[in-house]
């Protein structure tokens, strides 16, 4: 008996060749097409423009009426009757390749930087597919960036997806370029490569971060997608999708260390709140999409590792607070989602501190697992928590102090003061070539306790008293 | 399962599809669409057009596609073999889907939620002869599901008969006959295995009074903010303030028999780390292994949203399962807010009217119905069991005047409310002592004043109240500065934050400190309030707070939850003469 449901699949395989003239509707990035098919969800669309090129693009509501499909090189130039559409009858690929590495990208894929499209290794769909939770391996292994703010106090951890929340003008973009140098892991193998995604940016950031990697002498491990700010809109919503299919391929099947850098989700996220304007949707807080969350966490959650699988995806995705307001529906559902956040505090940065990681905002929720004795040193665990702790007293008695006046403070909170500035000279400031190891840091941080006497230290053991605040003198 | 063609896609918009050509269709009946067979349920019925909301990716999907019904709603597969599991949303068993499908789910993939091959030895109770008269809810017989649970085979609620046969104790797999009932429709075969929608309560006897504590081992709750076995709580906070770290630690110390855990739209590293913790630590009260009491629903923010939307009612069902069968249940739903979302953005997609920030107008409805599965009951089988559910709640902005906070509150009689704050100077866990409450306090009380100690409540509330006053101190000291203050006043200072360093910070990783029996915590307190009385009365004899403060008997004090375990009554008695010893000499130098 002949299935009428394959009759229908059939059918739409038959008609995926077929050539649409003329669409019905055009607003903005979408285009609506009547009397179709039946075309699938998500399905691939190619849009040929007046001047027969095709565009590539993506179903985003069908039905026996109407279909419509969201074009990620921009509408600009379409006309309704000049506009040609063909259905794939299949989603979106990426070609990947190991081959990949040392080349530049659109944010679809396909080489800008004048080179052949290397042969593909695999094909595979860039809306990747949820990780079975009882397929991944808990993230453990230590990553020395250099940078004490972050292996001090918010360690990054192999397969950990830490944001930076920072604002416009301040030095994120030398901070993810400095963890892209200087990350490494101590005693390990060091197959790595970067995976650079760029949404919406200017020209400059992207060179930039090429020109620091030629530096380095990293670029032939290093992949670009560029979406930049002159690039069609819409495209930046396929751009991380694609970036992070070649990033799973790369430590899933390949084998690498792979830390990816997204850069800047907060123009990401613009792009969607476009589309769902156009599209007629309910929003939720301040215009964006009540999906947000969901689709932001389609792409955070592609980072980790994988039981037996050697690689690991490693995200660092940048973020720009609209007004420095973290309580911003971006940065707050990517806090939500993501597993701790680098802060950067602008009052710190306009004091000169590099980089201008704000102490208490700032987490890493994988830290717990990746210090200690045997990853790190047996010290830093209480030696991190006490920072914490005095660091967050400091900040209390500076606002006493803007109050009753420097003056009238106890002797006790002056010396706390005291830590509070070499804590954020000395420990959390540093030069952005400046790389110090995992004892460096550690070490730095007892010079800042030496600053307190030793009855306000709760957090650590007299062991760890003993060996390194009195002992080392 | 017979399948039948009910009708065709008209659209589809994510996971919500359209339908048309609907003859046969039920409300809420389970579906599967297009040739993949993607699993879905009818949610509205109109004339001859449907709308189906879909458990998984819907990408492919086309108009024309057709839908099956399969003639029932939803439902859970119940029976031996579900502790220990890990589900999806709908409980599709994921180790199974891993074997199928490898690291990545993929759409239309389906695996049976109860091993049909595994075996079980079904041990028959005793006191069952043919042609006694049976009702939904009577124990048929027992399974050693783990080396802690005894399964109880249940005829299902809503059944009832006589008994023709009941099968001698032997290994069964969960498919196999092991009883025959006469009803008034015919014989009735019964499994070890039953089904039941998730959206339906399952029925109980009678619903009793709270009145025993769900002991936790963390200090500020059940101290100062106690839930009841069968109560309800909200824990609210913004990103990384603790929710799972809270929920965690209830699930691993808690004193429930079986833990339920729902990874709702929340991270997947988060399940793995359950995964592969739990096994591994032992129950204090049983020498076992937590997994063996825990069963995970794990239907992480990158899996499909509508799966995100059942997996509460999943999770609660196999909940209420268990407590018929007389157990103590608790349930950790992580994170109610990404349900609620769910609900948002299927409701948005059906182009239903919204109310507040876009949630559909019947989510307090929703919310209070989730609630209320709680609750201490005498189950049909006239045993006592209970279902405590712990939501966690993640409002936008960590503001909690939003809907979802806000609806919560209403349902839930224990707040237990995350600070920023707190939580930004590590002080964990940070449940602030001034927004939280739990109105099961004085039901509790007096099972704390048998099991702990007669001053339980008293003690409490004098930490409560110097709290409070610290607050209105904490003030003027903002304003002029701590110097400003007489030494009685600074007193209640420092004992308030003795009694934040020493006692309401509890550090989840440190191997002693991460639980503290009842006895414990009423010792820690006690000893706390032995030197904020004494103290004060010294001060007024003239001893100053410099010399109170150094007396080198609080250092140990601070560290005593680290140092002192679970059966240390010696030790705090002898921390305690040390603390009066010194407080003695201080005032015999002044006196
Ligand atoms: N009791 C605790 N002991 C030690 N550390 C804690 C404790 N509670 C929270 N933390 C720290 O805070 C971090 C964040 O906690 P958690 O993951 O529970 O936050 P959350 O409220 O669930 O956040 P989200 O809403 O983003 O899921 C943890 O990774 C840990 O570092
Ligand atoms: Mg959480």
């Amino acid at each position: 008996m002949p299935d009428a449901e394959t009759r229908n699949e059939t059918r739409r395989r038959l008609m995926s060749g077929r050539e649409y003239i003329g669409v019905d509707r055009i607003d903005g990035p979408l285009v609506f097409i009547r009397k179709t098919h039946p075309v699938g969800y998500r399905e691939l669309v190619e849009c040929v423009d007046p001047e027969g090129n095709p565009r590539l693009g993506m179903v985003l509501d069908t039905s026996d009426d109407v279909v419509v499909a969201q074009v990620f090189e921009g509408t600009q130039g379409l006309t309704l009757p000049g506009t040609k559409i063909r259905f794939r009858g299949r989603p979106l690929t990426l070609g990947v390749s190991e081959k990949m590495l040392g080349r530049v990208f659109d944010g679809l894929g396909r080489p800008i930087d004048g080179g052949p499209a290397p042969l593909p290794e695999a094909e595979v769909n860039v809306n990747g597919r949820p990780i079975n939770p009882t397929s991944r391996e808990y993230p453990r292994d230590f990553i020395q960036t250099g940078i004490s703010a972050i292996d001090g106090m918010n360690t990054l951890i192999r397969g950990q997806k830490l944001p930076i929340f920072s604002g416009n003008g301040l030095p994120h973009n030398e901070l993810a370029a400095q963890i892209a140098r200087q990350a490494k892991i101590r005693g390990g193998a060091n197959d790595f490569a970067v995976v650079f995604a760029a949404m919406g940016v200017k020209h400059d950031v992207a060179r930039y971060f090429t020109r620091s990697f030629e530096e380095t002498g990293v670029l032939e491990n290093v992949a670009l997608f560029l979406s930049l700010a002159d690039d069609p809109s819409i495209e930046r919503i396929i751009t991380p999708r694609t970036a992070l299919t070649l990033a799973e391929h790369l430590a899933y099947e390949k084998g690498l260390h792979v830390l990816v850098i997204l850069t800047d989700m907060s123009n990401y996220c613009e792009s969607l709140r476009e589309i769902s304007t156009i599209r007629g949707e309910i929003p939720s807080r301040k215009g964006y999409p009540g999906y947000l969350y969901s689709d932001l966490a389609e792409i955070y959650e592609r980072s980790g590792m994988i039981k037996g699988s050697a690689g690991s995806i490693t995200q660092l995705p940048i973020l720009t607070m609209p007004s420095d307001d973290i309580s911003h529906p971006i940065p707050d559902l990517t806090g939500y989602i993501t597993e701790g956040q680098i802060v950067f505090e602008r009052e710190m940065s306009g004091r000169g501190i590099y980089p201008p990681v704000a102490g208490l905002p700032s987490l890493s929720r994988l830290m717990k697992d990746g210090i200690g004795e045997g990853m790190t040193r047996e010290d830093h665990p209480h030696l991190a928590s006490q920072l914490f702790a005095a660091y967050s007293y400091v900040k209390d008695v500076r606002n006493l102090a803007s109050v009753i006046g420097e003056e009238e403070l106890t002797p006790l909170d002056h010396q706390y003061l005291e830590f509070g500035e070499f804590f954020e000279r000395k420990f959390v400031s540093q030069g952005k070539d400046e790389d110090r190891s995992i004892e460096q840091t550690l070490d730095a941080g007892w010079e800042a306790l030496k600053l307190l006497p030793a009855e306000e230290l709760h957090r650590v053991t007299d062991e760890e008293i003993e060996k390194y605040y009195t002992g080392a003198g | 399962m017979k399948e039948r063609i009910i009708g065709q896609v008209r659209r589809v918009n994510g996971p919500v599809i359209e339908a048309d050509g609907i003859t046969d269709a039920q409300m809420l009946e389970l579906v599967r669409v297009g040739e993949s067979r993607l699993v879905g349920e009818v949610l509205k019925l109109a004339g001859n057009r449907a709308v189906i909301q879909v458990y998984e990716d819907t990408t492919g999907l086309a108009p024309r596609d057709n839908i099956y019904g399969a003639g029932m709603p939803l439902s859970l597969e119940l029976g031996p073999g579900l502790i220990g599991s890990i589900y999806d949303g709908i409980q599709r068993p994921l180790e199974a889907l891993r074997a199928l499908s490898g690291h990545y789910i993929e759409s239309g993939i389906t695996a049976e939620p109860l091993d049909r091959k595994k075996t079980w030895r079904f041990v028959p109770v005793s006191d069952l002869p043919p042609g006694t008269e049976v009702e939904g809810g009577r124990i048929l017989g027992t399974v050693q599901e783990t080396s802690r649970v005894e399964h109880r085979i249940l005829v299902p609620p809503g059944i009832s008969g006589v008994l023709d046969s009941l099968a001698p104790e032997g290994d069964y797999t969960v498919d196999r006959t092991v009883a025959v009932l006469k009803t008034d429709a015919g014989p009735r075969e019964l499994s070890m295995l039953h089904t039941w929608p998730i959206r339906n309560p399952r029925p109980v006897k009678q619903r009793r009074p709270l009145s025993i504590p769900l002991i936790t081992g963390q200090r500020v709750i059940d101290t100062l903010f106690p839930l009841a076995k069968g109560g309800t709580v909200a824990i609210p906070g913004g990103f990384g303030t603790g929710k799972t770290m809270t929920q965690h630690a209830i699930a691993k110390w808690c004193d429930a028999d079986i833990i339920v855990y729902i990874g709702c739209g929340e991270r997947g590293n988060e399940m793995t780390d359950v995964l592969t913790e739990f096994p591994k630590l032992v129950d204090p009260r049983t020498g076992r292994s937590l997994m063996e009491r825990t069963i995970l629903i794990a239907n992480t923010s990158n899996m499909p949203v509508s799966a995100r939307e059942a997996s509460v009612y999943t999770g609660v069902t196999l909940a209420e399962y268990y407590r018929d069968q007389g157990y103590h249940v608790a349930v950790m739903a992580d994170s109610t807010s990404r349900w609620a979302e769910a609900l948002r953005e299927l409701s948005g997609r059906m182009e239903e009217m919204p109310a507040e920030e876009g949630f559909p107008a019947y989510l307090p409805t929703r919310i209070a119905d989730f609630y209320e599965r709680a609750g201490y009951m005498d189950t049909l089988s006239s045993r006592e069991g209970s279902v405590s559910i712990i939501g966690a709640v993640s409002p936008p902005g960590g503001d909690f005047s939003e809907p979802v906070t806000q609806h919560t509150r209403r349902f839930v009689r224990c707040f237990w409310g995350l600070d920023r704050q707190l939580a930004n100077a590590r002080h964990y866990p940070a449940i602030s002592w001034l927004e939280s409450y739990s109105e099961y306090l004085d039901d509790v009380t007096p099972w704390w004043e048998e099991h702990a100690g007669a001053s339980w409540a008293a003690e409490r509330r004098e930490i409560l109240e110097l709290l409070q006053k610290e607050v209105r101190l904490q003030q003027v000291v903002k304003l002029v500065g701590p110097d400003a203050l007489p030494d009685s006043q600074r007193f209640v200072l420092e004992v308030c934050s003795l009694f934040k360093n020493a006692f309401l910070q509890q550090n989840a990783f440190d191997d002693v400190d991460r639980y503290s029996s009842v006895d414990k915590q009423l010792r820690m307190l006690s000893l706390i309030l032995v030197y904020s009385r004494r103290g004060a009365a010294a001060i007024k004899r003239g001893v100053t707070l410099v010399k109170l403060k150094q007396m080198k008997v609080l250092t140990d004090i601070v560290k005593m939850k680290f140092t002192i375990g679970d059966d240390g009554a010696a030790e705090f008695d002898k921390l305690q003469a040390r603390l009066e010893r010194s407080l003695d000499q201080l005032e015999s130098i002044y006196a």
